[in-house]
């Protein structure tokens, strides 16, 4: 299908952008990659009065280390990320990234575009709250800080507001002695995830991001207490995350995913660790 | 800044397969129907319309995206490279010379999506292995063909091209 008719703006620098934002209010939509956007448009699941392109203000273009963490600018492509030479810093984005759509759309889909939309199953939404990540949110006035937890607030919803927009999100980059590990189960390779897990182990517990299951994606810590503990927790987790049937797939199998996957990298993790 | 409103045409100029094109497009406008309505260039198809299927698949300034996700106005000014660029006149380039001889299309309608991905791939990764060529396949949709004879075509394509610049 065809979008519904638009207007068209494209600010080269941030204060036009926050201009147009605060002027439209909810009447405006930002677009970058429009992998998410462009697709929802086009089925009508959303027709905004103005779409702000944000893609050539430079001051969104850059990618770098800063404050400890890998801080990733709005326009940046997962592609462009993912081909950083500075990515070593935070490995498991590096092996997050490859799951990502497809290369087509890695291409152009970029990496906040990806946690503004907020989609329950994908994965950078995850990797950010699993690491504990934050995003930088701007509108004319002020510029603020929210922790991956504050900021999805639900299924596709943020605390985005009216004239505000991301700026750059913050992966916190490795810590010495950590160890990452991520996998996900989908029909295929590409589509959106049943249930992903990504996990973060040092000497004293291992953190577990669960994405696919509930609303927003859920992160436990669990302290290595005696050595199979972990079946347990994943156990509980997997309850606590409340699944339900859909299409894809039915509750039973979602928690049964969580528990086998998580488990299975838990003791990856806690096995690679030892080796360390 | 730029602003364009929902109910104007507006101009769009850009670069296509080296040759400098013009139109008007409204903002709403998808660049598959600007290429194949406002210029004529119909090689690029047109399957879901919502990013999945890859029939669209050209490439802007070098990179590899889904026209369908692009609104024309977007690319006013870029380099926008489709399949018709691809043979030289009627001398068909070595991938499509290669997909003839593997049987990698039957109807044709997903093939110069898939071609334009497969460009970029053999240009920037002449080492790439069969999981790699997989990979990239895997954005695209071939109701008819099935992508044995694709990947085989790829293989073989990376491999002269290897031998031929001795890498
Ligand atoms: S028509 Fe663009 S991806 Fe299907
Ligand atoms: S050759 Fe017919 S869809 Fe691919």
């Amino acid at each position: 299908m065809k979008p519904a008719a638009f207007d068209y703006a494209r600010p080269d620098t941030m204060d036009e952008a926050f201009d147009l934002l605060e002027h439209h209010g909810n009447d405006a939509q930002i677009l970058a990659g429009g992998q998410s956007l462009a697709a929802m448009l086009n089925m009508r699941l959303a027709s905004p009065r103005i779409l702000v392109d944000i893609t050539r203000i430079e001051a969104l273009r850059t990618v770098g280390t800063f404050d400890g963490a890998v801080d990733v600018g709005a326009t940046v492509t997962q592609d462009r990320l993912l081909r950083w030479p500075g990515l070593t810093t935070q490995p498991l984005l590096t092996t997050v990234l490859p799951w990502i759509g497809h290369p087509q759309t890695r291409q152009r889909g970029t990496v906040c575009g990806s946690l503004a939309h907020g989609d329950p199953s994908s994965e950078l939404p995850l990797v950010l709250a699993t690491l504990g990540g934050r995003v930088i949110l701007s509108n004319a006035k002020r510029t603020r800080t929210l922790s991956a937890a504050k900021f999805q607030t639900g299924a596709m919803r943020t605390a985005l507001e009216p004239g505000e927009m991301i700026v750059s999100a913050r992966f916190p980059t490795a810590q010495e002695g950590q160890v990452y590990r991520f996998h996900e189960v989908s029909p295929r390779r590409g589509d959106f995830a049943i249930v992903a897990v990504a996990v973060v182990a040092d000497s004293e517990g291992v953190t577990v991001g669960v994405g696919g299951v509930a609303d927003t994606p859920s992160v436990r810590r669990i302290e290595w207490l005696e050595t199979d503990a972990f079946t347990d927790a994943m156990n509980e987790f997997a309850w606590d995350l409340h699944a339900t049937n859909d299409v894809h797939a039915t509750a039973e199998t979602r928690r049964g995913l969580v528990r086998r996957l998580g488990a299975k990298l838990i003791e990856e993790a806690r096995d690679a660790l030892s080796l360390c | 800044m730029l602003y364009l409103s929902a109910d104007g045409r507006h101009p769009v100029r850009f670069t296509l397969n080296g040759r400098y094109v013009e139109g008007e497009a409204e903002p709403r406008l998808l660049l598959t129907d600007f290429l194949r309505h406002e210029i004529g260039a119909t090689g690029t198809h047109v399957g879901c319309e919502h990013g999945v299927c890859g029939a669209c698949t050209v490439r802007v300034d070098g990179l590899v995206v889904r026209a369908c996700l692009v609104y024309a106005v977007q690319v006013d000014g870029c380099r926008v490279d489709t399949i018709e660029g691809m043979a030289d006149g009627d001398e068909l380039n070595d991938l499509q010379l290669a997909f003839q001889r593997h049987h990698a299309l039957q109807c044709g309608f997903c093939t110069p999506g898939i071609l334009m991905s497969l460009s970029q791939l053999v240009e920037e990764e002449p080492h790439a292995d069969g999981s790699r060529v997989r990979e990239v396949l895997s954005g695209h949709l071939c109701r008819c063909t099935g992508y044995y004879g694709m990947v085989a075509a790829v293989m073989e394509v990376l491999a002269a091209r290897r031998k031929a610049k001795n890498v």
